[in-house]
């Protein structure tokens, strides 16, 4: 059993599943490959992010902006909503009882959602201190990258939410199943941004 | 009887295999926690300074990548498709275009003695 072949990333179903797991090979690989895509236009929106970095025009410099604490807090929460979303994969894959899938995936959509609170305090306490986008090519390229993954985690968060639905009204067939799948590399890749963000923006913004 | 012994041993193999996703999971979410903590708090308390910091904040960074990747995603070398492939080639085309983007952009902005990409 340990040594079977990984059909596709992420958790795998296993053969317990059946023609599912089969199944999933294929839709997971497509999925990986629209992820690989959105990668590389986060890793080129960064690229604008560091040329731009010291375009500040006079206006506030990252120093008078960021604020460690709340970014601190952040990065937590979306690690611990990682961690919980696999427990809600390992309880698909498990084949544990529909309440306890459900439960983790809406303790995981509670922190996706304290995060993007986080964000949105973040972004009013930067617009309080003149740091709006259209002050400096700096902070054009912040709002540009940051809120892009911030969009990503809502839609994320929406996506979620329409799964949960479809889960109370169809059960845990094979569509959910895919669906759950899905989200869940989404989701881990989501988190992987998110240390770029806070290393590549904010810690070195402030060292 | 047998049918009986068979399903047991199933069971046990199953309930092993879970234990072994979850503690990957438990793994990674150790491994990605400390990551986090330790460039924090060399920002925080101003342990480093300078290159050197950019270059630590940098390379932790890379790694916990790799530990989501490994943990999290379940990225590992006996994957059925190409999909580790399709990651480094991702990665590959990132850094062309990614540092070529800054290089070339922190040399017009120094020739034409803007404030320079540091």
């Amino acid at each position: 059993m340990s040594h079977e072949v990984i059909k596709h990333p992420g958790l795998n179903l296993g053969a317990a599943h059946g023609p599912q797991h089969d199944a999933s090979e294929a839709l997971m690989f497509g999925f990986w490959i629209f992820l690989m895509s959105d990668a590389i236009l986060f890793g080129l929106v960064f690229a604008s992010y560091v040329t731009l970095v010291n375009a500040t025009a006079g206006g506030p410099e990252p120093h008078a902006l960021y604020d460690i604490k709340s970014v601190f807090i952040e990065t937590l929460l979306l690690l611990a909503s990682s961690f919980t979303f696999g427990m809600a994969s390992l309880a698909l894959k498990y084949q544990h009882s529909t309440a306890r899938l459900i439960g983790w995936l809406m303790v995981t959509l509670v922190l996706g959602v304290t995060f993007l609170d986080f964000e949105l305090h973040d972004f009013v306490s930067m617009f309080a201190k003149d740091g709006v986008p259209s002050r400096s090519g700096f902070l054009s390229a912040f709002f540009d990258l940051v809120p892009l993954h911030g969009l990503h985690v809502a839609g994320g968060c929406i996506w979620l939410i329409c799964l949960v639905g479809q889960i109370a009204k169809y059960g845990v067939d094979t569509q959910a199943k895919h669906g759950v799948m899905r989200l869940a590399l989404f989701w881990h890749f989501l988190d992987i941004v998110w240390i770029a963000i806070y290393s590549v923006v904010y810690l070195a913004g402030l060292a | 009887m047998i049918d009986q012994f068979r399903d047991d041993e199933e069971t046990a193999s199953r309930k092993l295999e879970e234990r072994k996703d979850f503690y990957s999971y438990v793994w990674g979410f150790s491994l990605a926690l400390a990551m986090t903590l330790v460039p924090f708090a060399v920002v925080h308390w101003g342990a480093m300074r300078g290159l050197s910091l950019l270059i630590f904040i940098g390379a932790i960074a890379l790694v916990q990548m790799a530990v989501h990747f490994r943990f999290f995603l379940h990225i590992g070398w006996r994957q059925k498709r190409e999909d580790l492939l399709l990651l480094l080639f991702s990665t590959l085309l990132m850094v062309i275009m990614g540092a070529g983007t800054i290089w070339i952009m922190a040399s017009l902005a120094m020739r034409m003695s803007l404030p320079a990409s540091p």
